[in-house]
């Protein structure tokens, strides 16, 4: 970057602006499990406030609840590989006015114990929150069993529903406070395998606000979760080919922040979304509803095909299922390229 | 507001104009589960008028006893103790599933006053029970937590969870009273999912069992009231019930399990259950 420019990006720390351009930059960046940050901000978030409860269903060693269960062990109950009562027990637990994070995989928040989580947390619309880890297929070397890469979707499809993904540590602490101060369900999804730490401590965290986090006018990529930071080096590789894309961080997948992509749909006139879980019912349906009733323009969606993936390091998974950083730069020069062809 | 405790007569007494009600509201919405309703309405009318620590004028009361109806497609048995409680008036029976009605076709805890959870997919109440009771050992309350499960719903397995977690946290502010009516949608509970040997079950989940018959109120007030205050345990009263208690052509009749009667039926029933009552 040029000394004269201002820089493109909003929160977005510097050391990462500077490793945007590596091909190693996950080796480089400091980094950790989202699941990680949720356990330090529930931490944080059970000093203040006594009404905060912590579930697991035998995954508190795996996503760090156990330093909850040592410093507060009343206020922690693990209910063993048991999703379905976990989900009615918290249901019952906000009933009475305590706040439970019931802790688990997505696989297992989202599909094992759905029936409770529709029918005893949504629709009474009590106040459990439901921390999700291996969310996607971040949980690269587990494969496909524990792969949760349908969950946004199927949240996003409850009534009632608030959907959260954040895509980096510092937002991760952000997104679990946050929940704490909305009223009602709120489903959290984060990583298993380590991610970069993106952003600045700075960043504005709104339920259902997205944050645009690089300026451009060529072309927006609406990224969730994980695909966060591939969206960035996407950007930056495209910037050296002389195109200026927007990234949105679009944490919120419900309630979705329309008025931020309706104005990149139309100061930028082409869209591509990217997201670590299914094609179908998810970020990129979600935009594309949007679009497609207000502002139709070219538009292109970066999600899991018709498939299953497999067990392998998460960076290789990305590449294989079309979720990496080349893949969603691809798709923006193909908008670009169609937006230009339709002026 | 503190309701004079009834007696046993009195007790029987309610429980045939429930019985009525119960009858009366599924012929008029001609819809809904009347079988099991009516097996339950000993039980319920004991919890909700001798029983539970509960005050209708106060619906948020933090120290209230809990009830839940885990089994909830009987909900016009709760209805009606509802209603004849004095949490709603009693016009709203005539109500039941029908559209902007407070009481669904099975129970919404944000639609009907003094319903303190949702029910109707099987195998959640218990569940339910068991955080509400974790929150009273937490908070130091020393409410109680009633809930009733259908034998049926037993063979969700999520009901097993419960008991498991229940057993470990020594939930004796959680009693579980299981409908044992033997009939569920399909078939005989044995012939179609057999559970028993189910007092072995709960007991070696680590519960106390306490084995009644349902329909006998003098044992459903002391098995209650013996739960109430038995330590360090959870408690399940297994209660030995009749599918549609009380109307001759319903008991143990697989079909009325959720059928409504016409109003030819429904009379004959209703004045069934008066004679029994006056018996």
């Amino acid at each position: 970057m040029s000394n004269t420019k201002v820089s493109p990006y909003h929160h977005v720390r510097s050391e990462i602006i500077g490793l945007l351009g590596s091909e190693d930059l996950f080796a480089k960046a400091e980094q950790q499990p989202t699941r990680y940050s949720y356990a330090e901000a529930i931490l944080e978030l059970g000093e203040r406030n006594t009404d905060i409860v912590v579930l697991d269903a035998d995954v508190s060693k795996s996503v760090g609840t156990n330093k909850f269960a040592e410093r507060f062990p009343e206020r922690s109950f693990n209910f063993g590989i048991a999703e379905q009562n976990m989900m009615a027990a918290a249901a019952g637990m906000a009933t009475t006015g305590l706040m439970p994070y019931a802790t688990t995989y997505a696989v297992f928040a989202s599909m094992r114990a759905l029936d409770q989580v529709r029918n005893s947390i949504h629709y009474p619309r009590l106040n459990v929150k439901i921390a999700a880890s291996h969310g996607g297929i971040t949980p690269g070397p587990d494969g496909v069993t524990h792969q949760g890469q349908e969950d946004l979707s199927i949240m996003r499809s409850i009534a009632h529903s608030t959907v959260i993904a954040p895509a980096d540590p510092p937002t991760t602490k952000l997104a679990v406070w946050a929940a704490a101060e909305w009223e009602g369900p709120v489903y959290l999804s984060f990583t298993r395998d380590p991610v970069p730490v993106i952003f600045t401590m700075d960043y504005p965290f709104e339920i259902g606000k997205a944050v645009t986090v690089r300026d451009g006018t060529d072309a927006t990529i609406i990224a969730i979760r994980d695909l966060v930071v591939q969206a960035l080096i996407a950007a930056e590789r495209l910037a050296s080919k002389g195109l200026n894309v927007r990234v949105i961080d679009c944490h919120t997948l419900k309630p979705l922040d329309v008025e931020a992509i309706l104005k990149a749909a139309k100061e930028t006139g082409a869209i591509v979304t990217a997201e670590n879980n299914m094609f179908y019912g998810g970020l990129g349906s979600a935009v594309a509803e949007v679009l497609v009733e207000n502002h139709p323009i070219p538009m292109k969606r970066i999600g899991i095909r018709d498939t299953f993936a497999e067990s392998g390091p998460y960076l290789a998974l990305l590449k294989k299922y079309g979720l990496s950083a080349d893949h969603i730069a691809n798709a923006a020069e193909e908008v670009i390229a169609r937006k230009k062809a339709s002026l | 507001m503190e309701h004079p405790i009834m007696t046993i007569e009195e007790l029987e007494a309610m429980a045939v104009t429930i019985r009525c009600d119960i009858i009366e509201m599924i012929a008029t919405a001609n819809a809904g589960h009347p079988g099991g309703s009516l097996s339950a309405a000993d039980i319920v009318t004991a919890l909700y008028f001798r029983v539970m620590r509960i005050d209708p004028t106060k619906l948020d009361w933090a120290d209230r006893d809990r009830f839940i109806l885990s089994k909830g497609h009987a909900c016009p048995v709760w209805y009606a103790a509802l209603a004849e409680r004095g949490y709603f008036d009693r016009s709203h029976l005539n109500t039941l599933r029908q559209m902007n009605s407070i009481l669904q076709g099975h129970p919404d805890m944000k639609r009907t006053p003094g319903i303190d959870m949702t029910a109707g997919s099987l195998g959640h109440g218990l569940s339910a029970g068991v955080g509400i009771a974790l929150s009273g050992k937490l908070r130091k309350k020393d409410y109680h937590v009633w809930v009733v499960v259908g034998d049926g719903e037993s063979q969700e397995g999520s009901v097993w969870e419960a008991a498991m977690a229940s057993a470990k946290w020594k939930l004796d502010n959680l009693t579980a009273i299981l409908d044992h009516n033997n009939l569920q949608n399909d078939d005989c509970v044995a012939d179609e999912m057999p559970i028993e040997p189910v007092a072995d079950k709960w007991r070696a989940f680590g519960w106390h069992v306490v084995e009644i018959d349902g329909h006998n109120m003098t044992e459903i007030v002391e098995a209650l009231e013996g739960a109430k205050t038995f330590q360090a345990m959870p408690t399940i009263i297994i209660a030995r019930t009749i599918k549609g208690k009380g109307v001759s052509f319903m008991e143990n009749v697989v079909d009325w399990h959720g059928k409504a009667p016409c109003r030819e039926e429904a009379e004959q029933a209703l004045e069934e259950i008066r004679r029994c009552g006056c018996e």
